[in-house]
This record gives C-alpha cells, sequence and structure tokens, in this order.
C-alpha cells in the first residue's frame, strides 16, 4: 500500500520528502499548536500555583491570627494568676499592717520610755566639800581648838553619806540595766516585724518583675511582633507533642482500667450480646470509662483548672461549686463500682481457674487455686479500679493543650503542605513552558533540509553589503 | 424537624440491619457426643471422660453440649448423661462446667455394658437436639467402633439430613477382627464416611488424643 513506486527505497524516500514537505508546509501552524498546549498548560498551573500560594498566605494569616489569639488568651490567663496572686498576697500580709503599724509603735514607745528611765543619772556634786573648807578656813583664822573633833565627827557623816549614795547609785544603775535588758525582745520583736514586712514588699517586687515581663510579653503579642509569633509557634508545637505523649500514657491508663472492668461486665450484661458487631460488655465497660473521663472534664472546669467549656466557666460561683460536688459524687461512685468489678474479676479468675484445673483433670490444683498471697493481687487490682478513674480526670489538663496546639499545629501543616504544592505547581508550569520549545525544537528538527534551504535561499535574496562602503 | 426524623430512621434501620445481620449467623457451638456402652468400649470411657473434659474447656457462654450413650436403642432422650446450654454469665458457665463434668464422672464409674450399639439412632437424637438449639456450629463426636449392632426390631435404614453437621469419629478402636481383615475396619469408615457426606455432612477422624487442640 505504501509502494507508490515498484522500488521499495525510492517509494520510502518519497514518502519521506512527501512528509518531510508536508511538515515544512504546516510548520507554522504546528508551532503555534505546540506553543498554545504547552502554554495553555503552563498558564493553568502557573494560575493554580498562584491561586495556592494565596492561599497558603491566607491561611498563614488565619494560623497567625489564631496563634495570637490562643498566645494572648494563655498570656491574659497568667497574667489575671499573677494578680489574683498579688491580690491574695497583699489582701494576707498588708491588710493587717494598721495592726503592725500599733505593734511596732507600740514597740517602739516601750523602747523610748525605757531609755528615758535607764539614763544614766551622775552622782550629786560633793557639795559638803565647800563646807569642810570653809570649816578648816575658820579653825585657822580663829585659832580655836577641838576644831578638829568637828571635823573628825562631819568626816564621819560624809563617809556615811557616801556609802549611803554608793548604795543608791548602784541600785539605779541595776535598775536601769534591768530595763536595758527588758529592752531586747522589744528590738528583736520590732527587727523580726521589719524583716516579714521586707520579705513581703520583696515577694510583691519580685511578683511586679514578673508581671513586667508578662506584660512585655502581652504586649510584644498586641502589637503582632515577629518575635511573639515565633516564641509562641514552637512553644505551641513543644506544647502539642508533650500534651500527645501524656495523652498517650493516658490511653494506656484507660486500656488498663478497661481490663480491669470488661471481664467482670459480662456478668452484668452478658458475655456473648452484641452491640454493631462488638460485645455489650466490652461497649458497657468502654462507656464508663468515657464518663468517668467526662466527669474528670467537667470537674476541671469546675474547678476553672481547663476552659474547654465556656458554659461551664461562665456559671456562677454557686452553681460551679455545686457542679463541682456533683461531678465528684459521681467520679467517686464510679470508681467504688470499678472497685467492686476488680473484686469481681478476681472472683471470676479464681472460679475460672479452678473449672479449668478440674476439666484438666489437676483436682489438687482446682484445690489449691486460691493460696495465701492472692490477695495481693485482689487488693491491687481493687486500688487500681478505684485510683484510676480519679487519675483519668487529669486528662483534662493534656487535652486541653492537645487540643489548643492541634489547630495551630494543623494549620502549620496545611501551610506547609499548600507550600509545597504550590511549589509543585509552578515547577510543572515551567516544565510545560520548556517542553513546548523542546517540541519545536524536535519538530523542527525534521525538517532541517528544507529549513536550510530557506535559509540559504533568504540568505541570497538579501542585497549584498556594499565592500566599498565597508571599507 | 424533617431531617431529625429521617436521622432517627436511618440510625434505627441501621441498628436493625446489624441485628438481623447477628441472628442470621448465630456464632455459638453445639456439640453432642456420643459414647458407645457396648462391649470392651465400655472400659475405655476414662478415655471418653478426658475428651468430654476437653469440650468443656473449649465451649464457651451460650454454646450447648450434650453427652449420650449409644446403646440398643439410642434414639431416645434417656439416654442423654448430661446437657447444658451454657449461661451467658461467665460465672454460671463455669458452674454449669463443673456440673456437667461431675455428672459424666459418675456415668463413667457405674457405666453398664450395652448389649447392642445404635448408633444411627444416637445420630438422629444427636440431629434433634442440636436442630433444637440452633446452634451456629454443630458438631457430634461419637467414641465408638463405629460397628453398628441393631437388636431385632429397630428399623434404622433412615436418610440422614446431615446438612451443616460436621461428624467427628473419636478413637476409632479396632476389633480383634480388623487385625485378621483389615479391610473390615477401612470399609466401616468408609461407609460411615459415605453415608455422612452423601447427606451434607461433613466427616473427619481423629484417634490420636494428644492432638485433640483442632477438634473444635
Amino acid at each position: 500500500m505504501l509502494g507508490i513506486t515498484p522500488w521499495p527505497i525510492v517509494s520510502a524516500l518519497l514518502w519521506i520528502v512527501l512528509i518531510v514537505l508536508a511538515l515544512y508546509l504546516v510548520r507554522v501552524t504546528a508551532h503555534k499548536t505546540i506553543d498554545a498546549a504547552t502554554q495553555a498548560l503552563s498558564r493553568s498551573l502557573k494560575l493554580a500555583s498562584r491561586a495556592v500560594a494565596r492561599s497558603e498566605k491566607h491561611l498563614a494569616a488565619r494560623n497567625r491570627d489564631v496563634l495570637l489569639a490562643a498566645g494572648r488568651e494563655a498570656k491574659e490567663r497568667i497574667i489575671e494568676r499573677e494578680f489574683d496572686r498579688i491580690n491574695d498576697s497583699v489582701r494576707k500580709d498588708l491588710a493587717n499592717y494598721s495592726a503592725l503599724h500599733r505593734t511596732l509603735s507600740e514597740s517602739i514607745g516601750r523602747i523610748e520610755k525605757d531609755h528615758q528611765e535607764a539614763v544614766d543619772v551622775p552622782p550629786d556634786p560633793p557639795g559638803w566639800v565647800r563646807a569642810v573648807e570653809a570649816v578648816a578656813e575658820l579653825d585657822s583664822r580663829e585659832g580655836r581648838v577641838k576644831v578638829g573633833n568637828i571635823l573628825s565627827d562631819i568626816h564621819k557623816s560624809l563617809i556615811k553619806a557616801h556609802k549611803e549614795a554608793m548604795v543608791a547609785y548602784h541600785k539605779a544603775s541595776a535598775t536601769r540595766h534591768r530595763l536595758l535588758r527588758q529592752m531586747r525582745p522589744e528590738w528583736r520583736q520590732v527587727q523580726q516585724t521589719l524583716g516579714q514586712i521586707g520579705k513581703n514588699v520583696d515577694s510583691l517586687l519580685a511578683r511586679s518583675v514578673t508581671i513586667d515581663r508578662l506584660m512585655q510579653e502581652y504586649e510584644d503579642i498586641v502589637r503582632d511582633k515577629d518575635r511573639a509569633m515565633s516564641v509562641l509557634s514552637s512553644s505551641s508545637l513543644v506544647n502539642f507533642f508533650v500534651s500527645a505523649f501524656v495523652l498517650m500514657i493516658a490511653i494506656g491508663g484507660a486500656t488498663i482500667n478497661f481490663s480491669l472492668i470488661a471481664r467482670p461486665m459480662a456478668e452484668m450484661v452478658g458475655g456473648t450480646n452484641l452491640i454493631g458487631g462488638f460485645r455489650t460488655a466490652d461497649i458497657a465497660a468502654l462507656v464508663i470509662i468515657m464518663v468517668e473521663i467526662s466527669m474528670g472534664l467537667f470537674l476541671m472546669e469546675s474547678l476553672r483548672i481547663t476552659r474547654l467549656f465556656p458554659v461551664i466557666g461562665a456559671l456562677n460561683d454557686k452553681l460551679r461549686v455545686r457542679m463541682i460536688w456533683i461531678t465528684f459524687t459521681i467520679l467517686f461512685l464510679l470508681a467504688s463500682v470499678e472497685a467492686g468489678l476488680a473484686y469481681m474479676r478476681e472472683v471470676l479468675l479464681h472460679d475460672e481457674l479452678a473449672t479449668s484445673a478440674l476439666l484438666r483433670g489437676d483436682i489438687g490444683a482446682a484445690g489449691t487455686a486460691t493460696n495465701q498471697y492472692l490477695w495481693i493481687t485482689t487488693a491491687a487490682q481493687m486500688g487500681m479500679g478505684f485510683i484510676l478513674p480519679f487519675a483519668l480526670v487529669f486528662v483534662a489538663i493534656p487535652l486541653e493543650t492537645f487540643v489548643h496546639s492541634l489547630r495551630t499545629v494543623v494549620g502549620m501543616a496545611l501551610q506547609s503542605l499548600l507550600r509545597a504544592f504550590a511549589l509543585v505547581l509552578r515547577i510543572l508550569g515551567n516544565i510545560f513552558e520548556f517542553i513546548g520549545q523542546f517540541l519545536k525544537q524536535v519538530y523542527d528538527l525534521t525538517l532541517f533540509v528544507p529549513l536550510w534551504i530557506e535559509e540559504r535561499l533568504q540568505k541570497s535574496g538579501e542585497p549584498e553589503p556594499e565592500l566599498g562602503r565597508l571599507s | 424537624m424533617n431531617k431529625l426524623r429521617n436521622l432517627l430512621i436511618v440510625a434505627t434501620a441501621a441498628l436493625l440491619a446489624s441485628c438481623s445481620a447477628e441472628d442470621r449467623q448465630p456464632a455459638n457451638t453445639g456439640v453432642y457426643m456420643l459414647l458407645d456402652t457396648s462391649g470392651t468400649y465400655a472400659e475405655e470411657l476414662d478415655k471418653a471422660e478426658q475428651i468430654i473434659r476437653y469440650t468443656l474447656s473449649r465451649l464457651d457462654a451460650t454454646d450447648a453440649f450434650a453427652v449420650a450413650r449409644i446403646d440398643t436403642g439410642s434414639f431416645s432422650e434417656k439416654d442423654i448423661i448430661a446437657k447444658a446450654s451454657f449461661d451467658d454469665r461467665p460465672s454460671a458457665v463455669n458452674r454449669q462446667k463443673r456440673a456437667f463434668a461431675e455428672s459424666v464422672h459418675e456415668f463413667v464409674e457405674n457405666v453398664e455394658s450395652a448389649p447392642y450399639t445404635d448408633i444411627t439412632g444416637g445420630i438422629l437424637q444427636a440431629v434433634e437436639f442440636l436442630n433444637e438449639k440452633g446452634t451456629g456450629n454443630k458438631t457430634i463426636l461419637i467414641f465408638s467402633d463405629l460397628k453398628e449392632d441393631l437388636q431385632e426390631g429397630y428399623v434404622r435404614d433412615i436418610e440422614l439430613e446431615l446438612d451443616g453437621f460436621e461428624i467427628i469419629a473419636l478413637t476409632v478402636t479396632k476389633l480383634r477382627s480388623d487385625n485378621m481383615d483389615p479391610r473390615e475396619y477401612l470399609g466401616r469408615l468408609e461407609e460411615w464416611q459415605t453415608r455422612v457426606e452423601g447427606t451434607g455432612g461433613t466427616w473427619r477422624v481423629v484417634n490420636d488424643l494428644d492432638s485433640l487442640e483442632g477438634l473444635l
């Protein structure tokens, strides 16, 4: 069919010539078609890339808003708690400041009084010396006799008076020393009171420094600073992984709890009933654990430790306290039920072991299945059954952190995904652009003969450059 | 309101579908064991007791188990030594198993040899019992040499309905005549296999008591 001449080689050559000719004739159209197809693909991909990039930017802005809002809220909570602490400190330590002031004033008054009383009174100046001198002068001037006797009497009187004065002086000194000794505890009290005041003031100062720092961070967040963003991002990631780790541990605890109560639950709801393909006993055990976790969440929420449910947080204090007691009571009852089920589990296990031993024909083992140490495992199981529900209450804290950090982490992951997708689309767009050029080159490669001829013809048609002018 | 109603309808339908799916195919097991008490086989019932205990240990809540003797006329409830439909609660199941094992032990201790061997009658009784219990899996264990010996007047040329039943022959002891002519033994096995499989049942022989793991 392809043989247009009797000679195959000639036919093939003819076909090649015809095809090349045809390709040459439609070259411009073919180039345009290739350009149109590849450009359409390339532009579509680039457009899609830009759209994805825009979405990524929107998402980034949204993530930023979410992160800042979360950071702002967290910081507000911390600052609020710091202020609460300061309030408590001021109320506790400085509320009795007037009493403290009065104590100090009284102590100082007593010290002053004691101090005044303890002032050292100098002994009276010896007034009798002048009298002696006068008598002596009288004796020598008037030549009287027996003045010596008078003087001797005076001397004796003086010695006596001196002794009495000394005794009185010693007594006064002793009183002064006693008063000074009495002042010592007053001084100590004053010192202690001032020390306590100093500590309180130092504590307040330290808290004020913390608040200053927190306020600075808060201002950074409010002002939308990049530093705050990076701190919040890394903090969010850390929170996510830490809370996920703690939640994994909690899931382990819940699984153990489940295995403790699933078997004895079969005694209550039957061992073979199924709901949706799952054993009713397993579902019942799971429901009990879920209810415990829910109660734990409500308890934590009522205690205002977590803030997952704004409705509970907004309740008035009276209702909130009631809710605390109600949730705690339900939790306590469920924990007691679990302890009972754990005991039942142990009883069932012994029963089953005894039956198995009997069926194996091991009569001795059947009789001694319960030994004296089995109460330890029974007590341990009951203890675990009672404690685990309360331990699961604290799941609320990592759960809250996980939920809050999850928003940020998922947002960041989506952002990265969109960024990568936009990049891939952009690269594909460029690739299609180059593919268009490549296809045109390949097309022209098959037409190198007519193209060469065309080039030669074009050159021959062009006017020769004037050599004389050029030179 | 309409949306809520539709949602309720869908949920109810899903629940009913799941329930009906469960009803279609119960997962419990029913086991009926026939003990040959004729001739020398009565002396080997301690092995049967061992198998019964193993079977009891394998059965669970809502399963059904019955042990009956094969004697002159086995198509009778009077030949049932012990039977139990296990309760839903594990503690009750353990109690039932212990009582069952106790009954069987008493029987084995005081068994009297039967002059004839009505295996077909026993199987008919087993089929009736297991069909009545409506268990998902139906297994008939036959502890016998499979040599049927009917008293005159007993008609056992009856078509068995064994569709969905698994028949397991246990410790099929060879008779003295089998030793002389093994074809007799092999012929008995083949005859029972043909009879069981011809009526829709499955046939298995377990002679090694140490490999009871695959019994149920």
